[in-house]
C-alpha cells in the first residue's frame, strides 16, 4: 500500500515537472522571437550607420578625385625659340647685367607670331601671345641665356605651359558653345588653339610644375613645392621637439614622479591640453615666440615650435598608455636580478613600449601635418613664391596652401586645390599606414 | 623549530599595504641548504612574505615592512644596504614565466651585464652556458641561443628564468608558485631541477599544491590569514600536523 502511493506520488511529480518544463520551453520560445527581432534591429541599425559613414567617405573621395584629378596633367607648348642677338644683346657685349634685364618677352612674342604669320593686327597679336604662360616662359628663357650666353643667336626648343585658359578649354572645362562674350577664350583663339593642337605644338603632359614649383599668381605656374618643404620642416621640428619632451614627461610622470596633488594637477592639465582647440596654440605661439622672443612671422621654425606644443599632449598620452601596457612581469624580472629602477625602465620597459610610442608619435605628426588654424595665427598664410631654404625663411604649409588656393574661384585654381587635398590625404594615409606597419613589425619581434 | 646556522632569521615581520596588515608578525628561521615550502590558502600572505626576502615589497606602492630580517646575520633592511645588491644574492622566479623579449643568450646575460660580472665575450659565453646547464636547459637550446626567449615553451621559459637568476651567482632562489602555469610533464622536470639546485642554493618555494610541497621540500611552513601557524619538517606537517587548521588545510577541508 505504502509503496503504491509512493509510486503514484512520483508519477504525479513527474507529470508536473514535465508540464512545468514544457511551459518554460514555450515561454522561452516566445521570448526568443522578440529577442531575435531585437538583435536583427540592432544589426540593421549598425549596418546602416557603417553604410552611411562609408558612403560619405566615398562621396568625398570621388568629388575630390573628380575635380582634382585633371590637375595632375597640364597642356604644354613646345616652341622653337630663336634667341635673336639684336633683341637680347643689341650692342653685342653680352654683359651679364644686360642679359639679366634683356627683353625676353619680345623673343617669345616673335616666336608666337611666327607660328601664325597671317596674324598682323596688334590686338590680335596680343590675344595670340596670351595663349602662352608668358611670365613662366620668359623666366625660363632668361635662365637659359644667363647661364649659357653662347646660346645667343641659336634656336632652342622650349616646353612652356599654356595659359590656364587654354588648358581649361582643352580639358573641356570652358564651353565652346557659349556665346563669345561669356567665354574667356575668343573664337579666334579657339581656332589658333585647335591649330596648335593639330600641329602637335600643344600637348598634354604630366604636370610636374604642380610638384616642383612654389606658389604663383598664375595657376599654370603654381605648385606645392614651397608648401611641402615648409610642411616637412614644420613636422621635423615638431617631431624633434615634441618626441623627447613628450616621452621624457611621460616617463617621469609614470615612473619617477612622487604621487601627490602637484603631479595629479600636472597630469590633469596635460590631458586637458590634448583637448584645447588648436587655434589657442597659435595665439600662444604668437605671444611667446613672435611677440616675446622676437622671432619672425611666417617661418617654419615658429610653426614647428607651435605645433610641437600641439603634438606634446598626444605623445604624452600615447607614451603613458604604451608604458602601462607593458606588464609588470618584465620589470619585476629585471628588478629581481638586481637592476635598478632606472635600468629596468630604460632597458626593459621603454623598448617594449617603443612601438606604441612610435605609433602615437606618427599619429601626432599626421595631426601636425594637417593643422591649419595655428599657422594662420603666426602668419604662415603669406603669399610666398619661393621654396624655403632654411627654417627661418618665410613659408607656407600644405594645408595653408590649400586654404589659400581655395579662395580663388577660377576653375584652374579649384582643380589645383582639389589636387593638393588629394596629395595631403595621400601623405596622411601613408603616415598612418607607416604607423600600423611599424607597430605590427615591432610587435612581431616581441 | 630549531635550525642550525639559518640563512634567514625573521623576527616579528609585519607587512602593511596602506592601512591593511597582510602579515601579523612572523618569526621564522630558514635553513641555509634545502627547500623550504610556504603553503596556505590563497590570500594568506605567502607571496607577500616571500617578497620580504629580496625586498621586492619595496617596489610595491604603499607596501611597508617592519620587524627584522637578517641574512647570514646581516640586517637586509639596513639603511646602508642597497636592495639592488641584495637582489643579486637573492634571485626570484615568478608564477608567470617572464623571460625578457630578447634572445635566450641575452636573457641569461642581462644580470651579469648590469652587475659588471664578466669581462670579455668568452667569459660571458662560459657563464651563459654554465647557467643554462645548471638550469637543465642547455641541451635543449644550445643550437638556438639567438632565438627569442619568449618563443620557448612554458616549462622551458621557467627554466630560462631560473638560468637567468643563477647567472648572477645568487645564494638564495625564491620561487612563487613556479609550476602553476605548467603542464604535468614540465612540472615534473621543474621539480627534478629543484632537487638538484637545493644542493647549491637555499630555496624557498611558495606552492598551492600540497603534493608538490610534499615532493620537493624539506621543511614546510603553513600560513593562515597573515599568521605563521605551523613550521616543521615536511614529513611531520603532512603526517602529523600539530594544529587543527593545518590539518584542515592539508586534508582539503579549507582551501
Ligand atoms: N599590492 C598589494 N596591494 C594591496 N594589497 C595586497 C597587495 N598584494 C597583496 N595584497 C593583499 O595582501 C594579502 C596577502 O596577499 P598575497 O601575499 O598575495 O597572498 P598569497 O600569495 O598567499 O595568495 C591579500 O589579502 C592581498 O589582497
Ligand atoms: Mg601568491
Amino acid at each position: 500500500m505504502a509503496s503504491s502511493s509512493h509510486i503514484q506520488n512520483s508519477e504525479a511529480l513527474e507529470t508536473e515537472t514535465k508540464r512545468e518544463s514544457q511551459l518554460a520551453a514555450e515561454r522561452a520560445k516566445k521570448h526568443l522571437k522578440s529577442r531575435r527581432a531585437r538583435e536583427w534591429r540592432f544589426k540593421l541599425w549598425g549596418r546602416a550607420a557603417v553604410l552611411f559613414a562609408l558612403a560619405s567617405l566615398i562621396w568625398l573621395l570621388f568629388s575630390l578625385a573628380g575635380t582634382g584629378f585633371t590637375a595632375f596633367q597640364q597642356n604644354f607648348m613646345t616652341l622653337d625659340v630663336e634667341l635673336t642677338e639684336s633683341v637680347i644683346s643689341p650692342d653685342g657685349t653680352r654683359d651679364p647685367q644686360e642679359l639679366r634685364g634683356a627683353n625676353y618677352r619680345r623673343v617669345l612674342q616673335e616666336t608666337m607670331y611666327d607660328l601664325f604669320p597671317e596674324v598682323t593686327e596688334r590686338r590680335e597679336r596680343r590675344d595670340l601671345f596670351a595663349l602662352t604662360s608668358a611670365s613662366g616662359a620668359t623666366h625660363q628663357i632668361r635662365l637659359m641665356v644667363y647661364n649659357d650666353p653662347s646660346l645667343i643667336g641659336q634656336t632652342v626648343t622650349l616646353t612652356v605651359p599654356t595659359s590656364d585658359n587654354v588648358d581649361q578649354l582643352l580639358k573641356g572645362y570652358i564651353d565652346r558653345d557659349l556665346p563669345e562674350s561669356l567665354r574667356k577664350v575668343s573664337n579666334e583663339q579657339i581656332v589658333w588653339i585647335d591649330s596648335l593642337k593639330k600641329r602637335g605644338i600643344i600637348k598634354k603632359k604630366f604636370n610636374t610644375i604642380l610638384f616642383t614649383h612654389p606658389d604663383s599668381r598664375d595657376p599654370e605656374l603654381a605648385g606645392i613645392a614651397g608648401a611641402v618643404v615648409g610642411s616637412i620642416m614644420i613636422v621635423v621640428i615638431a617631431f624633434l621637439l615634441a618626441l623627447p619632451i613628450g616621452v621624457g614627461s611621460a616617463l617621469y610622470l609614470d615612473e619617477f614622479a612622487p604621487k601627490n596633488k602637484w603631479t595629479d594637477l600636472i597630469e590633469i592639465n596635460i590631458n586637458n591640453l590634448a583637448a584645447v582647440p588648436s587655434i589657442v596654440f597659435g595665439l600662444l605661439g604668437l605671444a611667446i615666440f613672435i611677440n616675446f622672443m622676437g622671432l619672425s612671422r611666417s617661418i617654419p621654425l615658429v610653426g614647428g615650435m607651435v605645433l610641437a606644443l600641439r603634438a606634446f599632449p598626444t605623445i604624452v598620452v600615447a607614451t603613458r598608455a604604451a608604458l602601462r601596457s607593458v606588464g609588470p612581469g618584465i620589470v619585476n624580472g629585471a628588478l629581481s636580478l638586481g637592476a635598478s629602477h632606472t635600468q629596468s625602465v630604460f632597458q626593459q620597459k621603454l623598448p617594449l613600449a617603443a612601438p606604441g610610442i612610435l605609433t602615437g608619435s606618427i599619429i601626432a605628426m599626421a595631426q601636425v601635418l594637417g593643422e591649419t588654424a595655428p599657422l594662420l595665427m603666426i602668419g604662415m598664410v603669406a603669399f610666398v613664391t619661393e621654396v624655403p631654404n632654411s627654417v627661418t625663411d618665410p613659408s607656407t604649409a600644405l594645408p595653408v596652401q590649400i586654404f589659400l588656393w581655395s579662395d580663388s574661384a577660377e576653375r584652374a585654381w579649384s582643380e589645383r586645390t582639389a589636387a593638393a587635398i588629394i596629395i595631403l590625404l595621400v601623405i596622411l594615409i601613408l603616415m598612418n599606414g607607416l604607423a600600423i606597419w611599424l607597430r605590427n613589425r615591432l610587435e612581431k619581434r616581441r | 623549530m630549531d635550525i642550525q646556522n639559518p640563512k634567514f632569521v625573521c623576527r616579528d615581520v609585519r607587512v602593511h599595504y596602506g592601512d591593511f596588515e597582510a602579515l601579523h608578525g612572523i618569526n621564522i628561521d630558514i635553513a641555509d641548504r634545502g627547500v623550504t615550502a610556504f603553503i596556505g590558502p590563497s590570500g594568506c600572505g605567502k607571496s607577500t612574505f616571500l617578497r620580504t626576502f629580496n625586498r621586492m615589497n619595496d617596489t610595491i606602492e604603499g607596501a611597508r615592512v617592519s620587524g627584522s630580517v637578517t641574512m647570514d646575520g646581516q640586517d637586509i633592511y639596513d639603511k646602508g644596504l642597497d636592495p639592488v645588491l641584495l637582489r643579486a644574492r637573492v634571485g626570484m622566479v615568478f608564477q608567470k614565466p617572464n623571460p625578457f623579449p630578447k634572445s635566450i643568450y641575452d636573457n641569461v646575460a642581462y644580470g651579469p651585464k648590469i652587475h659588471g660580472m664578466t669581462s670579455g665575450k668568452a667569459e660571458m659565453d662560459a657563464l651563459v652556458e654554465r647557467s643554462l646547464r645548471r638550469a637543465g636547459l642547455w641541451e635543449e637550446v644550445k643550437d638556438r641561443l639567438k632565438i627569442a626567449g619568449t618563443g620557448l615553451s612554458g616549462g622551458q621559459q621557467q627554466r630560462l628564468v631560473i638560468a637567468r637568476a643563477i647567472a648572477v651567482n645568487p645564494e638564495v632562489i625564491l620561487m612563487d608558485e613556479p609550476a602553476s602555469a605548467l603542464d604535468p610533464i614540465a612540472t615534473a622536470k621543474l621539480e627534478a631541477l629543484i632537487q638538484e639546485l637545493k644542493e647549491r642554493y637555499c630555496i624557498i618555494i611558495v606552492t598551492h599544491s600540497m603534493a608538490q610541497a610534499a615532493r620537493v621540500s624539506d621543511k614546510t611552513a603553513f600560513f593562515y590569514m597573515g599568521d605563521l601557524i605551523e613550521y616543521d619538517a615536511t614529513e611531520k606537517i603532512f603526517t602529523n600536523p600539530g594544529d587543527t587548521r593545518t590539518q584542515d588545510y592539508i586534508t582539503g577541508r579549507t582551501g
